[in-house]
């Protein structure tokens, strides 16, 4: 009986050894190829035409004329084709099996990194329209949300941590106005009913924060000094809040009017937060000089407006408009239809405000990848960083242009000529018979709440 | 001193009335040279020349045409001309802020409300309607929705002050097919109650049909006085075929249902939706019924399905003989017209079939293609003038006319770029 025991805990031991070695540390698949011969758009320097670009184990390691590829590596001839870095998306919920923790108006505890679906066909729409990477995030039903997760979309690998994006920066995300308000105020009649409210609640869970950290303190003090004492309650909310305080999350914020833009940047100051990303932010642009002299980032949608009263009053030049006034600016879909073509979402800041090419396709590479700490790694094709290529036939800000192509760390993730239909990971009869999408606007469907 | 303080007052109301008359730019109405653009007729080619637009029509296209007296010159060298284009699918003008339910004006109560008139609930100042027409979309349908027969449906200008000016002549009953499917994957009904839905939905459709043809045969019986039924008496233009009824249908296994149910009835049908057209193109053509399909951005309504299915599909089904028009389906963001048009353009329809599904196609299924739909002269000055290909993002609207109507080139959207873009005071208040 007792040896029964002792041979459980033993498979018990074995059990959790084994489920404790993540993924990331299993490394995902890297590959090796050298494309010949295309139009590069780099984003972060000059075009470069009739150009090869080089990857090995995953990383860009040589672009240039006339380049020849290390034994065993395969040559790809893209000549006439146009190259540019992985599209970027700072805003997205693709892939997801749950979105909003709306149980309570501070949720900062809570991580999308928990909520990964690797399966979603979304990932492989997305990579056919050239979408690299995206950043995984919470809703927008509380104040303070959950925290965001930045991924790849390695489609086709079962393990949800297969697509999380290692070393990228820890980001939160907040939400202010409407959501928060109808949700909390309206549904739950609790605070916030008001923007006055929205202020309050972000303020209070600051100072609750800090208030944890004193006990805290106060408490290691005593254990320093050798007397004992009963340590405060963990809060693994308070210890996110503290790491925006401490500048270690970003805050990734759902906001849309020009005023609830400035209450939070005069928060933030208040608690020497010094970055600050809003998102959707359609009245951005009538702050962007008090947001140009934050330093703080705006993530928008290409023309979405009127579909609630907070972005009644909004243009489709707010991209123009921010970017001229020195805000880093991305476009970002929110939307399993829009990441299928971003590149169309960025154009058309060349309709409204004629946004040159290199600005215009900033907003949905380099410019996103900033706001979400990884610009070092993606979001410009530049020797040393990943091989994250999407491949068109024509240049990607003409309506006409096709995606062929793209690439996730030199691996080949879609192909336009060598594309079965059917791309599911899963089959479910069911689904087979009776699933069908009664979408019916350019809109899709969300639960997301914008 | 009080005269003076009158003085002072009444000059700077003046002052103010002065400046505020000259920041409103106003349509103007008369005739317009449009010299040496490129015209793309649609009908009849695309060719150097101008355009004359005089009182409201097309009165001329061709080489060096004489300026006319008291004729404003408009120097459109270098430029594109095009007629406007038509979206024959939105709800443009019937709700203004989706998520405010007392602004959205497209569904009444009920499920069997053809006598329910789009054309009451346009607001002609909507703010989406100067948002949409400064992109070169000139008319549109303004559609109901919802139930079974959510109502009559109206062609309109985007411009006018009210609706009746608005009003472009013709008008489409809306039938939304019952659906025999789940709807999505928020649909959590059972497979028995998803039929039982269905054929109580038939059911109720085919009883509705047969009152309203006994009715019209009633009412034809000039010694028969009987009473009046709004909703069948709104259904007579129908059954004369004089109005087209607009079948929206998606599903692979509705389109076969319409097709089938709408096939020996005496009506002009049109499919509208169509979202999976491409599995049934032969059905469809055999059907004869024209399709006005949208949006093209669009996911695939199945995940096993090719991920450009929905961009393909208006190729798709055009390449097998089927008249294909193109629309948005949309309300504030009808404007997105020309790209859907364009990615249409590139997975399989052509550049020109894809402007003919935003033009002439489009016209002519609503019966208006004596009137737009292309520039030729007779027909109503529906034009824009633009700096390059308009399909394209980075093209610029530069002109448009409504009906003749020299439209000033303004929105909210515009206004408010105008505004910010420099805003003043900056950051600092300079005091």
């Amino acid at each position: 009986m007792k040896m029964t025991y002792i041979k459980i805990n033993l498979i018990l031991l074995l059990l959790i050894a084994v489920s404790s070695l993540s993924w990331s540390q299993m490394e995902t698949p890297v590959g090796s190829i050298l494309l010949k011969g295309g139009n590069l758009i780099t984003v972060s320097g000059e075009d470069l035409y009739e150009t090869d670009l080089l990857i090995i184990d995953g990383i860009i390691t040589d672009i240039g004329e006339g380049l020849s590829a290390p034994e065993g590596v395969e040559i790809k001839d893209v000549s006439g084709k146009y190259l540019m870095p992985g599209i970027v998306d700072a805003h997205s919920h693709v892939g997801l099996d749950a979105v909003n923790e709306m149980t309570n108006p501070i949720t900062a505890e809570v991580r999308i990194a928990d909520v990964i679906n690797p399966y979603d066909i979304a990932f492989y729409h997305a990579l056919a329209g050239g979408v690299t990477v995206s950043h995984a995030m919470h809703g927008s039903a509380n104040v303070i949300g959950g925290q965001n997760q930045t991924i790849k979309h390695r489609y086709g690998h079962h393990h949800p941590d297969a697509l999380i994006m290692d070393g990228a920066a820890r980001t939160i995300k907040f939400a202010l106005g409407e959501n928060p308000i109808r949700v909390h105020g309206e549904g739950f009649t609790t605070i916030p009913n008001t923007r006055m409210g929205v202020e309050k609640v972000i303020r209070n869970a600051f100072d609750e924060a800090l208030e944890y950290r004193k006990h805290w303190e106060k408490f290691r003090a005593v254990v320093d000094a050798g007397e004992s004492a009963l340590p405060p309650q963990y809060s693994e909310r308070h210890e996110a809040i503290l790491g925006v305080l401490d500048g270690k999350i970003l805050i990734h914020c759902h906001s849309y009017r020009s005023d609830e833009i400035y209450m939070l940047m005069n928060v933030a100051r208040d608690y020497d937060i010094d970055q600050l990303i809003f998102q959707h932010v359609n009245e951005g642009f009538k702050v962007a000089p008090e947001l140009a002299e934050f330093g703080a980032m705006a993530s928008v949608f290409s023309d979405w407006w009127s579909f609630k009263f907070e972005v009644y009053y909004s243009t489709a030049y707010n991209t123009t408009i921010l970017s001229q006034n020195g805000v880093i600016t991305s476009v970002n879909s929110d939307s399993r239809e829009l990441i299928r073509h971003l590149y169309l979402e960025a154009a058309k800041a060349q309709r409204y405000g004629q946004l040159d090419d290199n600005e215009t396709l900033r907003l949905i590479t380099l410019n996103p990848a900033i706001q979400l700490g990884i610009e070092d790694r993606v979001g410009s094709l530049e020797v040393g960083k990943d091989g994250d290529v999407a491949i068109f036939n024509a240049h990607p800000l003409s309506i006409y242009t096709i995606p062929e192509y793209t690439f996730i760390d030199g691996v080949k993730y879609f192909d336009r000529y060598e594309d079965p239909d059917d791309m599911r990971m899963v089959i479910d009869i069911e689904e087979d018979l009776n699933h069908f999408m009664e979408l019916k606007s350019g809109r899709g469907d969300h639960d997301c709440l914008h | 001193m009080r005269n003076k303080i009158y003085f002072i007052t009444s000059s700077l109301i003046l002052c103010y009335l002065t400046i505020f008359a000259q920041i409103i730019e106003r349509p103007v109405y008369g005739c317009f040279l449009l010299q040496g653009g490129t015209v793309h007729t649609i009908t009849n080619g695309s060719m150097e020349g101008d355009v004359l637009i005089n009182e409201g029509r097309i009165t001329a296209i061709g080489k060096d045409l004489n300026l006319p007296n008291n004729c404003e010159l408009i120097d459109a060298s270098e430029k594109e001309i095009y007629p406007g284009f038509i979206d024959a699918g939105t709800k443009l003008g019937l709700s203004e802020i989706s998520s405010i339910s007392l602004t959205r004006d497209f569904n009444e109560h009920g499920n069997l409300t053809p006598h329910m008139q789009a054309l009451t609930a346009i607001n002609p100042n909507g703010v989406p309607i100067a948002v949409t027409r400064v992109e070169g979309i000139t008319t549109v349908l303004a559609a109901p929705s919802g139930g079974l027969l959510p109502g009559t449906a109206a062609v309109i200008d985007l411009f006018g002050y009210n609706p009746d000016q608005m009003y472009a002549g013709a008008k489409a009953m809306i039938l939304e097919f019952p659906a025999s499917g789940k709807r999505g994957r928020w649909d959590r009904r059972t497979a028995e109650k998803i039929e039982e839905d269905f054929e109580q939905a038939m059911e109720r459709l085919n009883n509705f049909w047969k009152e309203a043809v006994r009715y019209k045969t009633l009412s034809n019986l000039e010694t028969n006085e009987i009473r009046t039924i709004v909703q069948y008496e709104s259904f007579l233009p129908v059954l004369s075929q004089e109005m087209p009824l607009f079948i929206e249908v998606n599903r692979a296994q509705d389109i076969v249902n319409a097709i089938e149910w709408a096939k020996d009835k005496e009506v002009k049908v049109v499919l509208t939706g169509v979202a999976e057209g491409w599995r049934l193109t032969k059905e469809i053509l055999e059907s004869g019924f024209p399709v006005i399909t949208g949006p093209v951005l669009q996911t695939p309504s199945r995940a096993y399905d090719k991920y450009d299915r929905p961009y393909a599909n208006a190729g798709a089904m055009h390449n097998a003989g089927i008249r294909v028009a193109i629309r948005t389906n949309e309300t504030e963001n009808v404007r997105n017209l020309p790209f859907n048009a364009g990615y249409a353009a590139a997975y399989g329809m052509g550049r020109e079939e894809a402007l003919r599904a935003v033009t002439i196609v489009p016209a002519k299924i609503l019966g208006l293609d004596d009137q737009m739909g292309s520039l030729e002269v007779g027909k109503k000055a529906n034009l824009f003038i633009s700096n390059g290909d308009p399909f394209e993002p980075r093209t610029q609207i530069e002109q448009v006319f409504i009906r003749g109507w020299k439209i000033p080139m303004e929105s909210r959207h515009t206004q408010l770029y105008d505004q910010f873009l420099e805003r003043t005071p900056g950051a600092q208040m300079n005091d």
